[in-house]
Order: C-alpha cells, then structure tokens, then sequence
C-alpha cells in the first residue's frame, strides 16, 4: 500500500444473478487506486458499470470478489465499529437533485442528519454548523428552514454537496452530479467543487457521461467500457493520444461548441451499441465494434498495462 | 428562401393557481425550407412549449395561445385549424421526436405497430402494405433485422434504437418540418453522434427542415444552419451558426458560449458561470428580461423593453446595446475557435 493513495481498488467484481443462467457482470475486475487529494474521473456510456462501481467502491453494494481498501482496510469486511467510521469519511453526492432529497424535511435537518449521527454536537454547534455550510456552499442560512421544493435544480444540487460536507469527509463520490442542470448552472457546480476541493484538501471520484466537464475538472480518467476498465492515464494524456480504440472513438465524439472546428476534426464513428453485459463472450468485450480487432481479440481478455509512464490501456495492438 | 412556417407575434399563457405565467411573450420568427433552426436556452425559457405550440400539442386549459398569436403553415393559420385538419396536420405537415425515447413509446404495443398505426391513420392503406412500409422505414433509419424488430417492444430495444423508432414514426408521412425537441439528451456520445448523423442525412434526403430545440451548444455548433437565442419566453438573438458563435451580440448569449469548457480553457481554471436566477415569469417584465443578470445592465435596461436591432440579413439581437448612445462592450472571454488556430 503505496502512502499517497486514499483508496486501492485489487480486482474488484460485482456481479448481479439476473435469471436462472444469467449473470450480469456490471463490474469485471477493475483495479485502480485514487490517490488523496485527486480527482479521479470515470467516464463511459450508460451502462457501464461506472456507477455500480463508485457503489460498490462505498460499500453500497456488497463486491462479489476483490477487494477496496480505504486507507488500507478492506472496506468489504470492517465490522460495525469501522464501518462507521468509514461512511463519515465516504460520502456521495448523487445525480438527481430532486429525487436524493427529502420533501418531508427542511434544508437544516437534511443537512443536520448526518452530523447527528457522526458529530456530537450541542444543538448550537449543529446549527452554528449548517449556517457554515450553507454559506459555504453559495446559499444564505436562511435556506435552512425551507424544504426542497421551494429550490431550484442548481440550489438543490449545492444541498446535495452541503450535506456530503457536514460530516467532514476525506473522499466524495459525485455520481453525475450535474448531468441533470442547465448549463450555465453546471459551470457554477463545478467551480464549487474545485473550490471545495482546494479549501477543504478532499478526494473526488468524478462519475460522469460529460467527457468535456471531466477532462476540466479531473487529475486522472478512467474509461470504462462494459464493466472493464480500458484505459485510465492523466487527463493530459487521455485527452491528447488516447491509446484505446473505444476512447480514440468517444474523444472524437465529443461534441465542440466551435462550428468551424466542428467542420474540421475526424470523427471515428462508432458502428453498432453497447453489447449486453449479460453472459459476455470470452475475449476483449469491445472487439465486436473495434475497427482493429485482430483473432487473438476474440479469444483473450486483454489486461490493462502499462504502455507509457502512469498511462495503463487494455488492449492487444500494445 | 421559400417560407415553411411563420410564427408572428406568438404569445402562450399558463393559467395557474398563482397566476398567470407567461411562457412566451410575442416572439417571431421563421422557418426555411430544408433548413435546420436550432432553439437554445435554459430549462424554463420557453424552447419546448413554443415547439408544442406548433403543432398545437399543448393542453388547454391550463395553456392558452394568445390572440393575435400566428403560426403560419404554408398561410394556414394553426392556431385557428378544426380538429380534423389538425389531425392531418399533425404527421403529415409537421412532425415531432421527443426527448426521451424511454417514455414516448408505447410499452405495451410492438414497435411495429406503433409505426403501422401512424401509417394506417394517414395513408389509407392495407394492413399488409403499412407492415412493408414500417419494414421499409425501419430500414431507413439503419435498424438492422427490420423484419425481427418490428415484432419486438419497447423494453427490448436500446435508447438508441428506440430513438430511431421515433425518428422512423416522425418521418413515416414526408412531413414538410420535423421538430426535435432535446432528441439526444438522453443518449450517450457516442449514439448522439449516430442519431446526429442520420438526421442530417435524412434532411439532405427528403429536404425536411429541422427545428432543433436543445441546450447542448455542441450539437448545435455541428448541426444546425440558424440559431435563436431564448430567455424568459423572448428571443433575445438570432443568426447564422457563424454569426453566433463568433460574433455574438447579446451578453446572455456570450453567457451561454462562455459556461462550456472550450478546448483552451486550463484545467481546474475557474469557469465563467452566470449568477442570479432567471426571472419569475408571473411578474410583469417592463424592460430587458436578462437586465436583472447582465453585468452590462443600465437604467434603461429596467425600464423598457430593447428593439430589435438588424446587423445583417440574418443576424438580429434585442439589447441596448446596440443602441448609438450606448457604451461600447466587447465579450467577456473569447471562446478558442475560429482567431487563434
């Protein structure tokens, strides 16, 4: 266990029974670390595996096999004690503001539950706390005393961030956190994130379809392709000579809010969809839209390397 | 260019228990034929119920399509069409695709029959014959194993294939305008760009045009030929591709482009974001609805309501901006394109 990194990720499986015959393998052995003070960013097509993953990763969803070590215990098997420990120290922002909300409760006490039952806070500390948070967060303490309904999508989403805050966490996970806003809102989330991040020293793993917003705010990405990682390397690097045939595809496709280079670039097309991650086939799980494969793509899972300094890809051509 | 629609003075109130809120106010605007407009803005802007309102698909009450409003087909006025011409109207003349392919099929029907349907109302035609035409289109809209599918449900099909089902039901009668409302959100990237495509090739063909209503600046910048501009039910700038992405006029618009990471912004650098909210559309809006917003705001901004300015055949902005007296504003932030490469 290598100090700088927060979480280790060794050959973690998930795997749900979905008939008698069928299994559906959302996470295939997927190995990776995200170091502190990162943001790791995840990338792919709905469907991928990317959310089970972050789930799993949280001890949401209990692993099939392989391990998570948070600060080198296995997340997998702390007992209550540590458990614990580890969800005040984990935290997640989810995607929909308006569906990870409580209607019944008011901004305070969403906010406030967390802190009851990781902080021991007087009842002045805890409200002193919020009124922090709120501010932190770009709302006034006022807002604590209203409920949900009465906030726009993107004051919802800063809840969303305030609450994962109150319980001073290492690591967040942002599923999607702003796929569901406007655009001009979706700025404003992510400059709070970074700000955070600076201020407060935190770990982010980034879940998100958005390949641009990714590329802005991440360290590292990680691109996942069916329940395997098929390349992770520095943002730099991924962006500019992407290795793997399926994110040469999704750089490319990327959509640019320049007409005259939108006329110029190449774009790789993809034929056909995302396969069914139900009973795969042996082999790289990409081969059947890959323009390259070779016989040896249908035969063998391809493992990720690493073909340049800290840039892994798994793929046969390296 | 030869005029599809004509929307003049378009004005669509929503009656609720709070008031009346009013979701488009007095806009114009006009559509080519085989041309793409695209309509961008925020959630709330007013994009989607003006599509609505084109085909006349928005329930009344609580909606009600002010008088003097015009949307002209051809001359024909929609706002005033029977409930049979409507019918023809609706599929024939102007057709819509959804946001999202995952609620707009019918689950309990195959797809087969849902394009049968379409066809079995317009065209009187046989059962056998609408079957060849659905096979026909499903083919079109590049749906391998037409013959399989078509006996398939909704729940069997990926988002994008579903996609393409309502590409094939929206285009199944030639309409002369197919509206698409957000009809990519819903996928990835990979698949958006595939359904992109196959737009654009479908426009080409059949010289369908195109209202794109959308949010993503990226599809536009790709696909569209005419953008226009919403906020707060007016439209505050329009033009070519061109003429707005590289010389855009109004502040909200230099907003919009500037809230997108672009390909020179450094990583982690802070993005330009937009602050406030817009506004409450149940108030009277005496002056420019973005004034409360815009950094470049002056007293006359507050009070009365800027007059479209025309700086070229295509390209109109509403700001006083433009006016002689006005201070000279250049755009906040330059967006990579075009100047530096």
């Amino acid at each position: 266990m290598s100090k700088d990194n927060l979480i280790e990720i060794v050959n973690l499986k998930k795997y749900f029974q979905v008939g008698r015959n069928a299994t559906l393998k959302a996470v295939d052995n997927v190995s990776f670390n995200i170091k502190k003070g990162e943001t790791l960013g995840l990338v792919g097509e709905s469907g991928c595996g990317k959310t089970t993953c972050g789930r799993t990763i949280l001890g949401i969803y209990p692993a099939t096999s392989g391990q998570v070590l948070f600060n080198g215990k296995d997340v997998h098997k702390m007992n209550r004690a540590e458990k614990l420990e580890f969800k005040k120290n984990a935290q997640i922002i989810f995607q929909d503001p308006y569906a990870s909300l409580d209607p019944r409760m008011t901004i305070g006490d969403i906010i406030g539950e967390g802190m009851d039952v990781h902080l021991n806070l007087s009842s002045k500390e805890r409200q002193e706390k919020i009124h922090d948070l709120l501010k932190k967060v770009g709302l006034n303490p006022e807002h604590g005393s209203r409920f949900p309904h009465e906030l726009s999508g993107g004051q919802r989403q800063r809840i969303g961030i305030a609450r994962a805050l109150a319980v001073e966490p290492q690591f967040i996970m942002c599923d999607e956190p702003i796929s569901a806003l406007d655009v001009s809102i979706q700025a404003q989330i992510v400059n709070l994130l970074i700000k955070l991040q600076r201020e407060m020293g935190l770990t982010y793993l980034f879940i998100s379809h958005d390949l641009s917003m990714v590329k802005h705010i991440s360290d590292r990405v990680g691109v996942m392709y069916l329940g395997s990682m098929a390349e992770l390397a520095s943002n730099e690097a991924l962006y500019d000579n992407p290795l793997h045939p399926y994110t040469k595809a999704l750089i490319s496709a990327i959509p640019v809010a320049d007409p005259s280079a939108e006329e110029t670039r190449n774009r790789i097309k993809l034929e056909g969809e995302v396969p069914s991650p139900i009973n795969p086939p042996p082999g790289c799980k990409f081969v059947k839209r890959c323009a390259y494969a070779k016989d040896i793509c249908h035969k063998e899972t391809p493992k990720l390397k690493e073909v340049e300094k800290d840039h892994f890809v798994a793929c046969h051509l390296y | 260019m030869e005029k599809v629609l004509e929307i003049k003075d378009l004005n669509i109130s929503f009656h609720t228990y709070a008031g009346e809120v009013k979701a488009v106010r007095g806009i114009s605007f006009d559509v080519k034929k085989g041309e793409t407009l695209a309509i961008v803005g925020e959630s709330g802007c007013g994009k989607t119920v003006t599509a609505k309102a084109i085909l006349r698909l928005l329930k009344t009450p609580p909606a009600e399509i002010k008088e003097g409003s015009k949307i002209l087909f051809d001359g024909e006025n929609v706002v005033e069409m029977d409930k049979k011409r409507l019918l023809s109207y609706r599929g024939e003349d102007v057709a819509m695709i959804f946001q999202d392919p995952m609620t707009s099929l019918n689950p309990t029907m195959t797809v087969g029959k849902q394009i049968m349907e379409t066809l079995q109302i317009h065209k009187k035609i046989t059962k056998k014959e609408a079957e060849a035409e659905a096979i026909k289109l499903l083919k079109l809209v590049n749906i391998p194993n037409a013959e399989e599918r078509i006996k398939q449900y909704p729940h069997e099909l990926s988002g994008g294939m579903r996609q393409r089902v309502m590409i094939a039901i929206a285009l199944s009668c030639n309409p002369r305008v197919l509206i698409a409302d957000e009809p990519t959100t819903a996928l990835d990237v990979t698949i958006q760009a595939q359904i992109m495509d196959l737009l654009k090739e479908l426009k080409d063909k059949f010289g369908t045009a195109i209202i794109l209503v959308t949010h993503d600046l990226g599809v536009v910048a790709n696909f569209a030929d005419r953008i226009q501009v919403m906020y707060a039910g007016n439209i505050v700038e329009t033009g070519t591709k061109e003429e707005i992405f590289y010389n855009s006029q109004h502040p909200y618009t230099w907003a919009l482009l500037n809230s997108v990471p672009s390909v020179d912004t450094k990583s982690k650098e802070e993005l330009y974001s937009l602050g406030g909210t817009p506004p409450d559309l149940i108030l009277p809006l005496p002056g420019c609805p973005f004034a409360s917003r815009c950094e470049h705001a002056m007293e006359i901004c507050k009070e009365i309501r800027p007059e479209e300015t025309s700086l070229s055949d295509t390209h109109k902005v509403n700001c006083w901006l433009q006016h002689p007296d006005a201070p000279k504003v250049d755009r906040v932030r330059n967006l990579g394109g075009g100047k530096n490469e």
